[in-house]
């Protein structure tokens, strides 16, 4: 009982940093109509950065993350000026495969800046694990701050998006491009505001990933990033609820598989759910259906 | 006087492709010749000798994606997942059969149908549903197949014995054998496959993919795919049905895919399904090709795929680079093939070019 | 018996009746002109004609076959072929394989006959060229055979995608706005073609347009729909002159 329970409070954690990541997707995929496939990679970025802060420069862990966050932010941002924006008009095939030469891109180039061993990540929490139930149950640091920077994010983006005049000018624009315009808003700065946002939720996503499994290499962020996506999907994209929920259903999947059907196929059995999913309700468990017009 | 234009231009775009096709086959039995030669006179390095069976792998692999994507329009990132139940079910094949006194040759032929026709069945079963699904949502469940495929073979284990075939997805104990032999040892996969893969076998089926690929898209089915690539709604409204022939192509192109699986398992003494080989990398290092080569043209994904292969291994110094060099490919051929302003740019070159085009059969 | 008769067809979008109790009968070769205010249910009566969308009452009868709820392949194959007001053309091929892409359910080989290019093949394809040809020379369009489709002119695609349907072989033929974008003259070549489609053809013809000129011109009986509803039916000259249909196109 007590091992189902530790079971599942990792996969909540680890499901918390899938809601994180996916946060970034859905906003973009929302927003931009784009699958941002290098989205991933970005938190692997953001994952280095905050290595080097941390560990080479010796700056405080509040300071690295803020580091690791701004130079995401940056990273996303111009990514978004150079290689997505030139193509918002063009179909989605062509879109899809910039995204992905983006991803293997800044992957490359991690490989040749910082080698393709890993590095040893040191833990960004530092909080002493707490025993429970007489010790039985022992739950880390990192699960805990886990758990709460995503509950935070999420009820911070939620305020954003609900209270604020940046929140609604995004949500105008992911309803109608055309019609935002025409109300005043500033697409293309929404856009790379969203952009902003969700690579610097990805920095954050990265320290919290790499803490709990501390080893970085330059593909750290692809499997996660894709599992991310799924999370997304899952839970109906472009919807921030959506993402979350779906993001904890995947981490408590993936642990419980893991742990209790297999270690080698719990990779197919996330994504099997994937395909279920899309078959069942293709729009996800949060998503709204869309019409094509002719 | 104006019949006969007409009669004439319909000819000459016949012909046309006649000759593209014709050139396309020309070029691979050219290379195939030259490498020949060069071989016979032991001019080759065993670098390059060792890199011809991967050649016409890649090459059969950019066809087989060139169909789903430049064809058929639909990203697909999990085509690796196809070959590898093309490696996995030939090798399959090929271990029973080894001590069997099958002539080796027509063992080797039977495989290749085996995986192609594997490949094809899988293709077909996750057609169906995937196919349903549009654009990003097509590309992303393709990538999952494609990995499920791939961890499921990695857990699986095959073995056959006097009371007949055993699977199991946790270890070989669990088999349950009496006697007999493990084929398929899960992650450590087949060992001692025969290295029956030959340059001129993947010539040989290079040549029948292209011959398909291309003898498809000239046909009434291929049009049928091609319509609805460029519009769905308006191939329905003329009564095409648009799941069968994406389907079509789809299973088409997935067995083209388990064929050079096929050769592949049979280039190499251990098969596993590794990320490396298998995995979506995989299918995105051959998207790279088809995009090289030009979404929807054939000879050039072949070319791609020939060039892109060879050029980080004969300059050595580059393969570190070349994954980076792919992706920064990637990211320009996009940004040039579809980003409006140089849509624009390149429309104007076009627009003065066949206009010079048109003056020239005037005056002839 | 009317070759098109539709009884009290309906959809509505989330509560909102898009068209209501809409119903019409055509007499086989009549060319008639479904028109009304931007808005009032046009297309979307064209998009339950074919299938896109599917009514939510009513129905439809083609020649006295009930086509109600159909795909817009089946209702294609049962004899609707239309035109798009946004044109739909396959713009990456050619105009010839535009028209042949048409005739695809009527000349029939399989697709081991093409990858072999067997005997059938050879002689299917040459039949599928003739046919082509043949429809394209109707529209004058025999000369940009090799042409890629997106790189015609827009009168050049409107009528392509006219030939497209044609190839089908269809009973009824749907036009959305044909001359939507044309200048007068080319307008007037327009009128000229849709009335040659009726006559060698033997075609029905039910076209939305906005073009009162065209509309006066060529068609025999008219439907105004307001407001997703049958506003009035008859007489080309007798509707446009009607007050209540001139107050709706010219509002209060």
């Amino acid at each position: 009982m007590m091992s189902f329970i530790s079971y599942l409070l990792s996969g909540v954690s680890l499901g918390s940093i899938y809601a994180i990541i996916a946060l970034g997707y859905t906003m973009v995929y929302g927003i931009a109509k784009m699958l941002n496939f290098a989205h991933g990679d970005i938190l692997m970025v953001g994952g280095y950065a905050a290595f080097i802060a941390l560990n080479q420069m010796g700056l405080p862990i509040l300071v690295s993350t803020l580091l690791s966050m701004v130079i995401c932010t940056l990273l996303g941002v111009v990514i978004e000026k150079v290689a997505y924006k030139p193509l918002r008009q063009a179909n989605s095939l062509n879109v899809l495969i910039t995204a992905i030469g983006v991803s293997y891109l800044l992957q490359n180039l991690a490989l040749l800046l910082f080698g393709a061993n890993p590095k040893s990540f040191t833990s960004f929490v530092p909080i002493k694990p707490v025993k429970l139930a007489g010790g039985a149950l022992t739950i880390s640091g990192e699960t805990i701050v886990t758990i709460l920077c995503c509950l935070i994010i999420v009820g911070g983006l939620v305020t954003f998006i609900n209270k604020t005049k940046a929140g609604q000018a995004m949500l105008a624009v992911s309803e109608d491009k055309g019609a935002a315009t025409l109300m005043g808003v500033d697409v293309n700065k929404t856009i790379s505001m969203t952009f902003a946002i969700g690579s610097a939720l990805a920095a954050i996503g990265g320290i919290l990933m790499c803490s709990a499994y501390p080893t970085l290499t330059p593909t750290t962020g692809a499997m996660p990033g894709i599992k991310a996506f799924v999370a997304a999907v899952l839970g109906g994209i472009g919807s921030i609820p959506g993402a979350f929920i779906g993001g904890i259903i995947l981490g408590v999947l993936e642990n419980l598989s893991k742990a209790y059907i297999s270690s080698k196929l719990s990779d197919a059995i996330v994504f099997s759910v994937l395909i279920i999913v899309l078959l069942v309700k293709p729009t996800g468990i949060l998503g709204k259906k869309i019409m094509e017009k002719v | 006087m104006k019949m006969k234009t007409t009669s004439m231009s319909m000819s000459t775009a016949k012909a046309k492709t006649f000759r593209s096709n014709m050139i396309t086959y020309a070029m691979v039995i050219l290379a195939y010749i030259i490498v020949e030669i060069f071989l016979n006179a032991g001019q080759v390095s065993s670098l390059i000798k060792g890199l011809l069976v991967p050649l016409t792998i890649y090459s059969i692999m950019a066809v087989s994606l060139n169909l789903v994507v430049g064809i058929s329009g639909e990203l697909s990132l999990g085509h690796a997942g196809f070959m590898c139940v093309g490696a996995f079910a030939s090798a399959t094949w090929t271990m029973l059969m080894k001590s069997s006194a099958m002539p080796p040759l027509l063992r080797f032929i039977i495989a290749i149908v085996i995986g192609a026709a594997a490949a094809a069945v899988f293709g077909f079963l996750i057609g169906i549903p995937v196919l349903r699904l549009k654009g990003d949502y097509l590309a992303i469940v393709t990538l999952a197949f494609g990995e499920i495929i791939k961890n499921i073979i990695n857990a699986l284990y095959f073995g056959i014995d006097d009371h007949g075939a055993h699977f199991s997805l946790k270890d070989s104990l669990s088999l349950g054998m009496d006697g007999g032999t493990v084929i398929i040892k899960g992650a450590q996969g087949i060992t001692g496959t025969p290295k029956q893969a030959t340059f001129t076998i993947g010539v040989i089926l290079l040549l029948i993919a292209l011959f398909v690929v291309l003898n498809l898209i000239n046909s009434r089915t291929g049009r049928a795919i091609m319509a609805i690539r460029d519009n769905r709604i308006a191939a329905e409204s003329i009564g095409l049905n648009v799941t069968r022939y994406k389907l079509m192509a789809f299973t088409i192109s997935a067995a083209i895919a388990g064929a050079a699986g096929v050769l592949y398992a049979h280039n190499l003494s251990s098969l596993q399904a590794l990320p490396k080989n298998f995995g979506y990398n995989q299918s995105i290092m051959i998207l790279v090709f088809v995009v090289m080569g030009g979404i929807g043209n054939i000879r050039g994904s072949v070319i791609a795929a020939v060039i892109l292969t060879l050029l980080p291994e004969v300059l050595r110094g580059l393969n570190d680079y070349r994954m980076l060099m792919y992706a920064i490919v990637l990211i320009l051929m996009m940004l040039f093939t579809s980003a409006p302003s140089l849509i624009a740019l390149r429309q104007q070159i076009m627009a003065r070019f066949s206009k010079k085009n048109d003056e020239g059969k005037e005056t002839t | 018996m009317a070759m098109l008769d539709i009884e009290a067809l309906g959809i509505s979008f989330g509560g909102l009746k898009a068209v209501d109790n809409f119903h019409v009968q055509i007499e086989k070769n009549e060319l008639y002109g479904l028109i009304g205010p931007n808005g009032a249910g046009k297309t979307t009566v064209f998009n339950l004609l074919t299938g896109v969308y599917k009514p939510t009452s009513g129905q439809i009868l083609l020649d006295g076959d009930n086509i109600t709820g159909l795909s817009c392949e089946e209702i294609n194959k049962k004899g609707i072929a239309r035109t798009f007001q946004n044109i739909r053309l396959f713009h990456n091929m050619s105009v010839l394989d535009n028209v042949k892409a048409g005739l695809h359910n009527h000349y029939l080989y399989s697709t081991l006959d093409g990858i072999l290019r067997t005997p059938k093949y050879r002689k299917l394809e040459k039949e599928m060229d003739a046919k082509a040809l043949e429809i394209l020379k109707v529209f004058d369009l025999q000369d940009f055979v090799d042409y890629k489709a997106s790189n015609l002119p827009y009168g050049q695609q409107r009528k392509l995608e006219i030939a497209r349907a044609l190839a089908t072989e269809p009973k009824l033929l749907l036009l959305d706005e044909p001359a939507a974008g044309m200048n007068p003259s080319e307008t007037e070549e327009l009128m000229r073609t849709i009335r040659l489609v009726r006559d060698e053809f033997d075609m029905t013809i039910l076209l939305i347009e906005h073009d009162m000129k065209l509309v006066s011109g060529i068609c025999d009986r008219l439907t105004v729909l307001n407001f997703g509803q049958v506003l009035k039916q008859g007489k080309t000259a007798d509707v446009l002159h009607d007050p209540e249909v001139i107050k709706a196109y010219l509002g209060d």
